[in-house]
């Protein structure tokens, strides 16, 4: 039974977590840096642990000082969020032999998804799609590969990085000779001619399955699509992903649960998946053993609350929902809010919030730390607030993200909300469906 | 605590159903941990905004201290180089990696002298100048204010 939570996290989701466990009774320990302890989750918890100074490879991301924190609080379960410590087996491992509860998947679960190389290799023994590809010594295997991979491909080096040596090859007449030319050139650049071929996805879409799993059972909660992103930093994140075929998305979901059950999995649960905006085809990428940023685009939608999802399997109890029970209804769009100045590179502008008018009403949810006069400390990451919305369409959603926008006014620092206006705007993103391309192709200024 | 548990965000939302259906334009409700307001925003898109002032938690705020051989003492010989940001100043690349400049060495408008790390992004401070390095103000790793001055360079 867990009467005592430890948070070991800070900004909106440490307010998220103490939101919903205080709601099912439990006291809420949080641990804080130095530079938090005036913060509003410190605020708002019911006990408050100094774990270190400003700092996170003191505080938050201190192994021993959050682990140390938890038992001195006679914690009976600890938190991670998202990020920090979250995903870090060797945590999970140091909790599990203080005797105190990890709201997460067992140490199993976060080594089989620990690296990306590690993770395809499970998604294969769980029999999910990966992208197709593999190495090659020379001409002839390369050939062999291509007929596995098909066309178009991307012959890569294997010793490369950065593009260099990325040749795409369309049909089978070219591929001789790219494969001489890409074996030159890698041979010339890295000194080790080997190639990965590889399936080219031209349009890609990032699309991510929300599943939940008790150790014997897992349901999903359906797809968002995160492709909006900037240097593989999301920025705007939806539920459900728009026009996908029914089959297709079927199968995707299915799939994904087919990773959970694979893995016993327990808890939330993310399964990320590259998925051809042309083709519908979709590979496996990785999962995120954890709640992630986006999830409250699937709690609109689902009207379940995640968090309170993984405190009910972290304390033990099975699964209480069925897979035809989860119905969705709506859609919903979150956009991060970051104090950056989008217009300079997006450089940090951390700072104090001097006023904080965030969109309120119907279909409209705020996640945020940051009130009127609220501190943006220069030690964290930027995110200073997350705006939800929810229409009975897509289009609803996208016009009451425009109008919230409008109506949002922060000061004192830069932030994102003009970048969002832009988006909400852009007639691609209006269309919906866009791939990762997107924000390359948006107008700027 | 517990019985002044905040609004969620259904609860705001129910505020603003209620509200919008009327001719009031602001709601400000107050207690002994927060005060919210609720209002109409300005413009034709009908829209509401909420904003929460919250109480002071019981102790003192422990400011992010910036401390004395860290404040920004403009004395001294030389061009200041400040920070362009507030953050984490370091004199490495990495640690255990020699420091970018030393006192004595000749710098350019373009040389790298440190690096500032703000919200987890590492922004590279240049000498802006060209000269001598004569002081470095500022040790590897502290706490640095913007415009701090983190070293300073004689022509």
């Amino acid at each position: 039974m867990i009467r005592r939570l430890f948070v070991a996290n800070r900004g909106e989701i440490a307010l998220r977590v103490i939101r919903t466990a205080r709601r099912l009774g439990m006291t809420t320990i949080l641990g804080v840096s130095e530079a938090d302890r005036a913060s509003l989750p410190a605020l708002q918890a019911d006990e408050v642990a100094v774990i270190g100074p400003a700092p996170s490879a003191a505080s938050y991301l201190s192994v021993e000082r959050v682990v140390a924190a938890a038992v001195e609080s006679q914690a009976d379960a600890v938190h991670p969020g998202y990020g920090f410590l979250s995903e870090n087996a060797g945590f999970a491992r140091a909790l599990s032999a203080a005797g105190i509860a990890l709201v997460g998947p067992d140490v199993a679960s976060l080594e089989a998804m620990g690296d990306k190389l590690r993770a395809r290799a499970v998604g294969v023994a769980a029999g999910l799609p990966v992208v197709p590809g593999g190495e090659a010594a020379d001409k002839a295997a390369a050939r062999t590969r291509a007929e596995e991979t098909g066309y178009p491909l991307l012959i890569k080096a294997v010793a490369g990085g950065g593009g260099r040596g990325m040749k795409r090859v369309d049909a089978p007449g070219e591929l001789d000779g790219a494969i001489d030319v890409a074996m030159a050139e890698a041979q010339a650049a890295f000194g080790d001619a080997r190639v990965y071929v590889e399936r080219f996805i031209g349009r890609g879409r990032h699309v991510e399955v929300q599943v939940l799993g008790d150790g014997t059972r897992a349901i999903h909660l359906g797809t968002r699509d995160c492709s909006i992103q900037r240097r593989f930093q999301k920025l705007v994140e939806e539920a459900p992903a728009p026009g996908i075929p029914p089959d297709r998305l079927h199968a995707l979901q299915a799939s994904a649960v087919r990773l959970a059950e694979h893995l016993g999995y327990r808890g939330a649960g993310t399964v990320e998946y590259l998925v051809d905006a042309d083709t519908f085809d979709f590979f496996f990428l990785e999962m995120n053993a954890r709640i992630q940023v986006e999830h409250p685009v699937t709690e609109a939608v689902t009207g379940i609350d995640l968090v309170e999802q993984q405190l009910l399997v972290a304390d033990g109890q099975p699964l209480g929902l069925r897979q035809d029970e989860i119905r969705l209804a709506g859609h919903a769009i979150e956009v991060r809010i970051n104090a950056e100045d989008a217009d300079a590179d997006f450089r940090p502008s951390p700072g104090t919030v001097t006023r904080a008018a965030w969109p309120a009403g119907p279909g409209i949810r705020v996640d945020t730390h940051v009130g009127n006069g609220g501190k943006v400390p220069p030690f964290y990451d930027s995110l200073i607030g997350k705006l939800i919305v929810r229409g009975d369409d897509r289009p609803a959603a996208v016009a009451r993200l425009a109008a919230a926008l409008d109506t949002m006014a922060i000061e004192g620092v830069h932030t994102t909300q003009g970048l969002h206006r832009r988006i909400a705007a852009d007639p691609r993103f209006i269309t919906g469906g866009v791939d990762t391309r997107f924000f390359g192709g948006l107008a700027h200024g | 605590m517990s019985a002044d548990l905040p609004l969620s965000p259904d609860d705001v939302a129910e505020i603003v159903a209620l509200l919008d259906g009327g001719a009031y334009d602001r709601l400000d409700i107050a207690t002994t941990r927060f005060r919210l307001r609720v209002a109409r925003a300005a413009g034709e898109g009908g829209g509401w905004t909420q904003e929460w002032d919250w109480q002071a938690a019981d102790a003192p705020p422990t400011p992010v201290a910036v401390d004395a051989a860290t404040a920004p003492v403009d004395e001294g010989e030389g061009a200041a180089v400040r920070a362009p940001l507030p953050g984490t100043f370091y004199r490495a690349p990495q640690p255990g990696a020699p420091p970018f400049v030393e006192v004595g060495d000749r710098v350019g408008p373009d040389t790298v002298v440190g690096i500032v790390e703000t919200m987890k992004l590492m922004n590279p401070v240049h000498a802006g100048t060209s000269g001598t390095v004569a002081a470095i103000v500022v040790g590897n790793a502290a706490q640095v204010d913007a415009d701090a001055v983190l070293l300073r360079v004689t022509p």
